[in-house]
């Protein structure tokens, strides 16, 4: 992942435009998810009662976030999970180092989980001698190219079977060149078995918590997913602290909304409730299961009533699929970790917007993504929030380095703008000597960059007020 | 310090809820409701179109329909639970010995032990606490009779239904059968075998879980 100080987001647009390839497959694989996704939601009524409940649960359950916290935590205890608390990611991997190495283990299966990419878990793992392997199919072909998942839900949607057949040959000891997709899914299937059977501890994230009863829910289609968290004798799960519920029967409708957005289906192949580790009795099941609750700026993020609605988020990746941006580039033009319309609004809020502010930039706020997210979140809305904090020095500001884009240049000009606009005398002579000589305007600057793949805004000889004086409008 | 994290964590959820008025618990959305034939064909159709072979029996003659189902397929070993009354019903009714079927086998001991041997075996039969008919999916309920791992790792995965346990949705079943008061150690929902879409938006079957899932649904009507 780029670190924020070598992030050029212009840079990596216009490579990821020319990039043929990427653009292809990217466009296929977009254009099928969003088919699937309108057809298994084929009834308009019923998928907008659906979002508006999606919303109604997640505003509910953050409006008592600390309550529900504090009840998973008491739920989770008496059951048997052990709950561990990380402010930074950084606290997050030392807990996850802590327990492994108490058992002794160097070799870590892992299920799908942003939160662990947040933490850049492998890396860390890696320089304490532990081997996490990612067993989820995209995430693992990305892993052995050294690369980021591009997607939220697709990690390697950005690659074709020609180019994987080429990493699994390379970097699979035995694998022969194969560009057929079922052998290719095989030669996985053979490797990662082995990788289950002998692995010391599994890590997984948490789709859903539910307070009121400690599970911890998982949505998967693989089974990966159930091997990590059934095989090994420990049991590691990461979650960020938005995504607890408060109910068990909440869970249907937020299942049915994040299954069909993310990926179309009605519901995945496994959805895996895990309440406590194997009881005395049980024959299989981790003996241990550990929660770590990751802050990692979703508390400042929870203090700004609008700000909070990013924390509705249930992480299906819809947004990605439906953004004229998005489709076009693909995640790693982005830079950072989420990419797409939600990535736009969470990124400048978790790493600061001098870092990270530039992605909400590029975003043409056609609403599309608002439109489809299944739990409500106004991203256009948040959109404008961050792109105005930018320029925000004053106080009343809170996403951390706010006012970064101040600038004298644009100050002045919208002082300009406000005189002209305000002014009657001014005004008029503005318009009129833009209609003598605005052409003359020399392409430099912000000009020069709009008119490279635009034709040059052409200035009319009469403003429309001159117009219409001249018609006989009456003024006023 | 692991207190202290903890602590300011909350301090400061605390500190932003309480600025907030508290939003009002959220109505249950009305749950679709069919008729028993309906729910049946309904489960039918959206398991098999996740690609899940659909049998049907009755408690007479289900383990005949069993046998033909696993008949001559080349799979050596059954692995079954001779603890649950289906598992002993089978055992009556299966030959000690035969060409043309697995054998049966038992889970022996914790999974630590018995790993790598399960790790060989080709087939497992479970029962299911029931299915729902909306999403079409079966639900397991897996316990010390029948651990988890038995419906994960053979790559055959049989799953025997009673007709009568299918549900309209997986709210019912949640507030119908009270799951909130008693959560066991893992509930599982699962509509088809192990699949992927990972490359190319191909969908493949068998990634990491069963290849096939089998569900034999005893219907006595």
């Amino acid at each position: 992942m780029a670190k924020p100080a070598r992030f050029d987001f212009k840079k990596n647009i216009a490579r990821a435009l020319k990039d043929r390839q990427l653009r292809k497959n990217l466009r296929s694989a977009m254009d099928g998810l969003r088919v699937k996704r309108q057809d298994v939601f084929d009834d308009a009524r019923e998928l907008e009662e659906l979002r508006g409940y999606g919303n109604a649960v997640k505003e509910r359950a953050l409006s008592r976030l600390p309550r529900l916290l504090e009840q998973l935590e008491q739920k989770c205890t008496q059951n048997g999970i052990q709950v561990h608390w990380a402010e930074t990611t950084d606290e997050a991997n030392h807990i996850v180092l802590e327990i492994l190495q108490r058992h002794k283990a160097t070799r870590l299966v892992k299920g799908k989980s942003m939160v662990s990419e947040e933490m850049h878990l492998n890396q860390f793992l890696a320089r304490h001698g532990i081997e996490a392997l990612e067993t989820d199919l995209g995430e693992f072909i990305i892993q052995l190219d050294g690369e980021t998942p591009s997607h939220i839900i697709v990690p390697a949607v950005h690659k074709n079977k020609d180019q994987i057949a080429r990493t699994f040959h390379a970097k699979i000891p035995g694998a022969p060149y194969t560009e057929d997709v079922e052998a290719l899914n095989r030669i996985a299937r053979a490797t990662l078995r082995k990788k289950f059977q002998a692995g010391h501890a599994g890590l997984s994230g948490v789709n859903f918590a539910v307070a009121e009863t400690g599970t911890l829910c998982l949505v998967e289609n693989e089974g990966n997913g159930r091997m990590c968290t059934t095989v090994p004798p420990v049991h590691i799960a990461v979650m960020g602290i938005e995504k607890v519920v408060e109910k068990l029967e909440e869970i249907p409708p937020l299942l049915r909304l994040l299954t069909g957005s993310a990926t179309g289906q009605r519901i995945t192949t496994y959805f895996n409730m895990i309440t406590s580790p194997r009881k005395p009795g049980e024959k299989d099941g981790p003996l241990e299961v550990h929660l770590i609750l990751l802050d990692n700026g979703r508390s400042r993020i929870y203090a700004d009533p609008q700000l909070r609605q990013t924390l509705y988020c249930i992480r299906c990746g819809t947004c990605l699929n439906h953004c004229p941006v998005y489709t076009r580039l693909g995640g790693h033009a982005y830079g950072f970790l989420y990419p797409g319309p939600i990535g736009k609004i969470l990124m400048p809020q978790l790493k600061g917007l001098s870092a990270a502010g530039d992605l909400a930039m590029a975003s043409t706020l056609c609403n599309a993504c608002e439109e489809v997210c299944p739990v409500r979140i106004p991203i256009p809305t948040l959109i404008r929030r961050v792109r105005n904090e930018s320029y925000d020095a004053s106080g009343s500001a809170v996403i951390p380095g706010h006012g970064y884009r101040r600038n004298l240049m644009e100050i002045m000009a919208w002082r300009a703008w406000a005189l002209a606009n305000s002014h009657p005398v001014i005004n008029r002579l503005i318009f009129k000597l833009a209609g003598r000589i605005g052409h003359l305007l020399p392409a430099i600057g912000p000009l020069k960059a709009w008119t490279q793949v635009r034709s040059r805004p052409q200035f009319a000889p009469k403003s429309l007020h001159q117009l219409a004086r001249e018609k006989g409008v009456p003024n006023g | 310090m692991a207190d202290i994290t903890r602590d300011r964590i909350l301090k400061r959820l605390h500190k932003a809820a309480a600025q907030a008025p508290d939003i009002s618990p959220v109505a249950c959305l009305p749950t679709a409701a069919y008729d028993r034939t309906h729910r049946l064909e309904r489960l039918i159709t959206l398991m098999s179109a996740m690609r899940t072979q659909i049998e049907t029996a009755n408690s007479r003659d289900w383990v005949d329909r069993l046998q033909a189902i696993l008949k001559n397929r080349n799979l050596k070993r059954l692995l079954y639970s001779p603890e649950t009354a289906m598992g002993r019903e089978l055992q009556d009714a299966w030959p000690a010995e035969s060409q043309e079927l697995p054998a049966l086998c038992s889970w022996k001991g914790q999974a630590e032990d018995f790993k790598d041997e399960l790790f060989q075996i080709d087939a497992a039969i479970t029962t299911t606490m029931g299915a729902i008919a909306e999403t079409g999916a079966i639900v397991l309920w897996p316990d010390e009779k029948e651990p988890r791992l038995m419906s994960l790792v053979p790559p055959v995965h049989i799953a025997v239904l009673a007709a009568d346990r299918v549900y309209n949705t997986f709210c019912e079943i949640i507030q119908a059968e009270k799951w909130s008061d008693h959560m066991p150690t893992n509930a599982l929902l699962i509509s088809g075998p192990s699949k992927t879409a990972d490359i190319e938006m191909t969908l493949a079957f068998g990634v990491h879980g069963p290849r096939e899932l089998i569900v034999l649904i005893i219907d006595e009507t």
